[in-house]
């Protein structure tokens, strides 16, 4: 940390750097989100003030869903809420590292939350690096430009977009977000809390359906997490210190 | 406006208060009880593994052969760019025998 000087330009290129692989994930979705929300008559500026203003994919999915089955307004609101719900523990658990920004950064920081800069930013408070604003910024610049993007050129060039599963891009988020697992595995109790998880997951997904099998398996994960015995308190507390300024 | 734009502006609305509320929330509290701490620490792994955990159940011999071999170079010492890598590509070519 402190043998680190990047300037901020260098943290902003390193946040753009990092979001390459997860880019590979964000267009095809992005692309399939446009495409999609055509199909289901919104105008282009429809989808791309959805992908813009809400930024958030699978909820952006289930409200086009709603729109053409003619359900109540509130009603496709309030799912889009139900489905977001998991942002809430994201930013309650990095809000203890965003804390250390200025209140405007910050309010901008929230904004660009979407689950790889939590995964990112996870990962690397896992290993002991601040965040800072610029590395942040720089990744969520880079995923939010890519995310309209792709949303614009599925919505404009949807039938032409070819099979998704001959080059395996269906599953890409899939492997990201395994990696991104297995490299937090010696957090502790993380076994027990993947497991759990995973079970949820598998097992909402299965009887409620998708994406609600995302709430589900969460809250079985971090009830898991929260009455497991603590391993090796001041480890903890050495880890996951959030009263401590931390500033290189 | 329309029915549809002034969805969006709640959707979004609601969406963005979902990514500053849980820490709003966190942030009242001076010291947190421990068990929320150990709840707080739980929530990448558990948010996370749910995000692929239905993909690898519903996948086959493809996806489950390419998401061993990430795991094994995780297990070695690989980088994460190197086990996203491996994973992505094996499954490209294994995609190509499995359909």
């Amino acid at each position: 940390m402190s043998a680190q000087q990047a300037t901020p330009r260098d943290q902003f290129l390193e946040g753009i750097a990092l979001s390459l692989p997860v880019l590979v994930g964000v267009a095809p979705f992005g692309a399939l989100f446009g495409m999609l929300a055509v199909e289901h008559n919104f105008s282009v500026g429809e989808a791309m003030f959805m992908s813009a203003f809400i930024y958030a994919g699978a909820s952006q999915l289930v409200g086009i869903e709603l729109f053409g089955s003619h359900v109540a307004p509130w009603l496709i609101v309030l799912s889009i809420f139900a489905v977001n719900f998991r942002l809430v523990l994201y930013s309650a658990a990095v809000g203890r590292y965003l804390a250390r920004w200025p209140i405007g950064k910050q309010i901008i920081g929230y904004f660009f939350l979407v689950d790889q800069l939590f995964a990112e930013s996870e990962r690397r408070t896992s290993s002991g690096v601040p965040l800072h604003f610029a590395w942040y910024m720089g990744m969520a610049l880079t995923v939010y430009v890519t995310w309209l993007i792709s949303t614009y050129l599925g919505a404009v060039f949807g039938q032409f977009i070819p099979d998704p599963h001959v080059f395996g891009i269906d599953f890409l988020l899939t492997i990201y977000f395994f990696c991104i697992v297995l490299t937090l595995r010696t957090r502790h109790n993380w076994f027990p809390i993947a497991a759990s998880s995973a079970l949820g997951a598998i097992l909402g997904y299965k009887t409620i359906g998708s994406p609600w099998h995302v709430t589900v398996g969460a809250f079985v994960g971090v009830f898991v997490g929260a009455f497991l015995p603590p391993v090796a308190a001041k480890d903890e507390a050495a880890e996951h210190d959030h009263t401590g300024e931390r500033n290189p | 406006m329309s029915t549809t734009f002034w969805i969006i502006l709640a959707g979004g609305v609601l969406t963005y208060l979902t990514r500053i509320g849980g820490h709003l929330v966190i942030s009242r509290f001076e010291r947190l009880h421990p068990r929320v701490e150990a709840g707080l620490n739980a929530v990448p792994v558990a948010v996370l593994t749910t995000l692929f955990a239905p993909a690898v159940v519903e996948g086959g011999p493809a996806e489950w052969i390419a998401l061993a071999a990430a795991a094994v170079i995780a297990f070695t010492g690989g980088s994460f760019l190197l086990m996203f890598l491996v994973g992505a590509g094996l499954l490209v070519i294994l995609r190509q025998f499995f359909g």
